[in-house]
C-alpha cells in the first residue's frame, strides 16, 4: 500500500489558486470553508514564497490523538479521515493541528462550531465509496476511482504533488538535482517527521 | 585609423563575449534564485510559526504552520488527565479517609428546635442555579477530557458521540446562567467574605474539622471564605477562558485558544475537586449544615457551634425574644 502525501514545491508555486478552486468545486465545499489555501510568505518582498497547504495527513496525526469522541481514522493509504456523524464540533483538532486544516461551518447562535470539515485527500469518508451520502458530507471520492487528489492534478506548474510519499519525494529530488536548488518539502518535518534530503 | 579602432573594439568585444560564454554556464549553475528566499526551518525556529498572506476571504488561514499544537496535544493527552485525576481522585480519597476517621461533624449540643434564617430565598435560588449548572458543566467537561478513555469503550462510538454532542450543547448554553450565578454570588456575599483575623484564629484551631473545637466565626468561616473565593476567582477564570473558546477568533488566535483551553481545563478540574469537598461538608460531612441551603433556616445550636459571632450579631439585631439562650454549651462559646 502506498503512503499518500502532499508535497508543494514552493519554487514552482505561482499562487494561481487553481488548487483551491479545484478543491472547492470538486467537493462542493460550503461557503466560508477552504480545505486548501495558498499562503504567500514575504509577499512582495525579495524571497517571497507561496505554498499550497491543506491537511497533510500526518503520521501519528495530532487531530486524531486529541479528538474527544475518537472520530478520526487512518485508511490503508495512510489518509487521515473522520466521521461527521461522530464529530461534535468541539474544536480540539483545530487547536492541535499544525496546519490549520480543520474548518468548522458556523451553525446556530454564538458562532458555535458545526461538524468539522477538512481535506479528505479526495478519499471521501466512512460511507460507501462513491455514495450520495458520502458525497454530501465529504465530497468526491477520487481515490476510490483510482484517481489522485484534484488539487495536485490541476496544478498549472506541477508544483503541488500528490501520491505515494516515496514517488513524489523522488520526483522532487530529481527536480532539485536538475535545477540546482530547492526550498524543501514544506511541512514534511512537522507532518511526517522526515524531510527530503537534497 | 578608424578601421583599426573598429578592429580593436571588435576584437575586444569578441574576447569579452568569449569570456562571458565560457564563464556564464559555470556561474549560472551557482546562481540560486531562491538563495534569499524564506526557509521553513529558519522561520519555525525564529517564530515557531509561519504566517503569510492569503487571497481567500478567511484571513486567519494565513497561518501556514504552527507546530506548537504538539505541546498542546501533550498537555491535553498527558498533563491534564494527570492533574485532573490526581486532584479529583485525591480529593475523594481524602474525604473518604476523613469520613472514616472523623465521621460526620456532629451537632454537639443537640438540636434546640428553634431555627434562624441563614440564607433567604434569593440567595438559595442563586446558589442552586449556579450549583446545578456547575454539576452539568463539570460532568460534560470531564466527559471531554476523560470520556474517550472511560465511557466510550463502554457505550460505543454512536452512543458516546450522541451523548457528547448534547453534553457540548449543555456545556455551552449553561455557561450563561452559571456565569450569572458567579457574578451574583460575588456581589451578594462579598460583604461576609473579606478575610479577617478571625479566620486565622479559625484556621489555627482546625476550623472545627480537625479536633472537636468550635472556633468562633462570622457569617462565613475561613473555609467558606475559601470556597467563596474559589468560586469567584475560579468561576471568573473558567468563564473568561470558556467564552474565548466558545467564540473562536474573537480577539484570539490559535495560540491564545490553546492557552485558554489550558487555563480553562486546569482551573476546571481543580474547581471540581474543591466543589467535591464543598458538597461533602454541606451534606454528609456536617450535621445540620444542609439546612442552610435547603430550607434556608439553621438550628440555633448549629449556628452557635459553627458561626457564633454571626449568631450573636443576629440576636442583637432581632432582639432577645428570638435569641432565647439554650442550655448546653451556650456558656462555653
Amino acid at each position: 500500500m502506498a503512503r499518500m502525501k502532499f508535497l508543494c514545491d514552493a519554487d514552482r508555486c505561482i499562487e494561481c489558486n487553481a488548487c483551491v478552486t479545484a478543491c472547492k468545486n470538486e467537493h462542493e465545499v460550503p461557503w466560508g470553508i477552504n480545505r486548501r489555501r495558498v499562503v504567500t510568505i514575504n509577499d512582495g518582498k525579495p524571497g517571497e514564497r507561496s505554498i499550497s497547504m491543506a491537511c497533510m495527513h500526518c503520521t501519528d496525526a495530532p487531530c486524531a490523538a486529541v479528538c474527544p469522541v475518537n472520530c478520526f481514522y487512518t485508511t490503508a493509504d495512510a489518509v487521515v479521515l473522520h466521521s461527521k456523524d461522530l464529530c461534535i464540533g468541539c474544536g480540539y483538532c483545530f487547536y492541535a493541528c499544525p496546519f490549520g486544516a480543520p474548518q468548522y461551518p458556523k451553525v446556530g447562535n454564538f458562532g458555535s462550531r458545526g461538524k468539522m470539515d477538512k481535506c479528505t485527500y479526495c478519499a471521501g469518508g466512512p460511507e460507501a465509496d462513491g455514495s450520495k451520502e458520502e458525497y454530501a458530507k465529504y465530497g468526491a471520492n477520487r481515490l476510490a476511482e483510482g484517481k489522485l487528489p484534484l488539487c495536485a492534478e490541476m496544478c498549472s506548474t506541477k508544483s503541488l504533488l500528490a501520491g505515494d510519499g516515496e514517488i513524489i519525494a523522488q520526483i522532487y529530488k530529481e527536480r532539485v538535482m536538475k535545477r540546482g536548488y530547492g526550498s524543501g518539502a514544506w511541512g514534511w518535518k512537522t507532518a511526517y517527521r522526515e524531510t527530503i534530503e537534497s | 585609423m578608424a578601421s583599426f579602432g573598429r578592429f580593436i573594439r571588435l576584437a575586444l568585444g569578441a574576447w569579452a563575449l568569449l569570456l562571458l560564454v565560457s564563464v556564464a554556464p559555470a556561474s549560472a549553475q551557482q546562481v540560486n534564485p531562491t538563495a534569499s528566499s524564506v526557509k521553513e526551518q529558519q522561520l519555525l525556529q525564529e517564530l515557531n510559526r509561519i504566517q503569510g498572506r492569503v487571497s481567500i476571504p478567511d484571513q486567519r488561514s494565513g497561518v501556514l504552520e504552527q507546530p506548537q499544537g504538539r505541546e498542546w496535544r501533550e498537555f491535553r493527552m498527558v498533563t491534564l488527565p494527570w492533574i485532573g485525576g490526581v486532584a479529583i481522585i485525591g480529593m475523594i480519597a481524602l474525604i473518604m479517609i476523613f469520613y472514616l476517621t472523623r465521621g460526620m461533624v456532629r451537632l454537639e449540643s443537640g438540636r434546640s428546635g428553634r431555627t434562624i434564617v441563614r440564607f433567604n430565598g434569593f440567595e438559595r435560588f442563586v446558589h442552586w442555579m449556579t450549583a446545578t449548572c456547575f454539576i452539568i458543566l463539570a460532568i460534560s467537561g470531564l466527559n471531554v477530557t476523560f470520556g474517550r478513555q472511560l465511557l466510550l469503550p463502554l457505550i460505543g462510538f454512536e452512543a458516546f458521540s450522541e451523548w457528547s454532542q448534547w453534553a457540548k450543547y449543555a456545556h455551552n448554553y449553561l455557561s450563561f446562567p452559571f456565569t450569572l450565578g458567579v457574578v451574583l454570588i460575588f456581589l451578594m456575599w462579598i460583604g461576609g467574605n473579606i478575610p479577617s483575623k478571625v479566620d486565622i484564629e479559625w484556621a489555627k484551631r482546625g476550623g472545627g474539622l480537625i479536633g472537636h473545637d468550635h472556633p468562633p466565626a462570622n457569617r462565613f468561616n475561613g473555609g467558606q471564605k475559601l470556597i467563596y473565593w474559589i468560586v469567584v476567582i475560579g468561576g471568573g477564570l473558567v468563564a473568561a477562558s470558556g467564552y474565548a473558546l466558545m467564540f473562536p477568533f474573537y480577539g484570539t488566535g490559535i495560540e491564545s485558544m490553546q492557552m485558554a483551553q489550558i487555563v480553562h481545563s486546569i482551573v476546571a478540574v481543580l474547581f471540581v475537586a474543591a466543589m467535591i469537598g464543598h458538597i461533602y461538608i454541606g451534606t454528609i460531612g456536617m450535621e445540620g449544615a444542609f439546612a442552610a441551603m435547603g430550607s434556608g433556616e439553621v438550628d440555633v445550636n448549629w449556628a452557635r457551634e459553627h458561626h457564633s459571632l454571626w449568631l450573636d450579631e443576629q440576636m442583637a439585631r432581632t432582639g432577645p425574644n428570638d435569641g432565647q439562650p439554650q442550655p448546653a454549651t451556650a456558656a462555653a462559646e
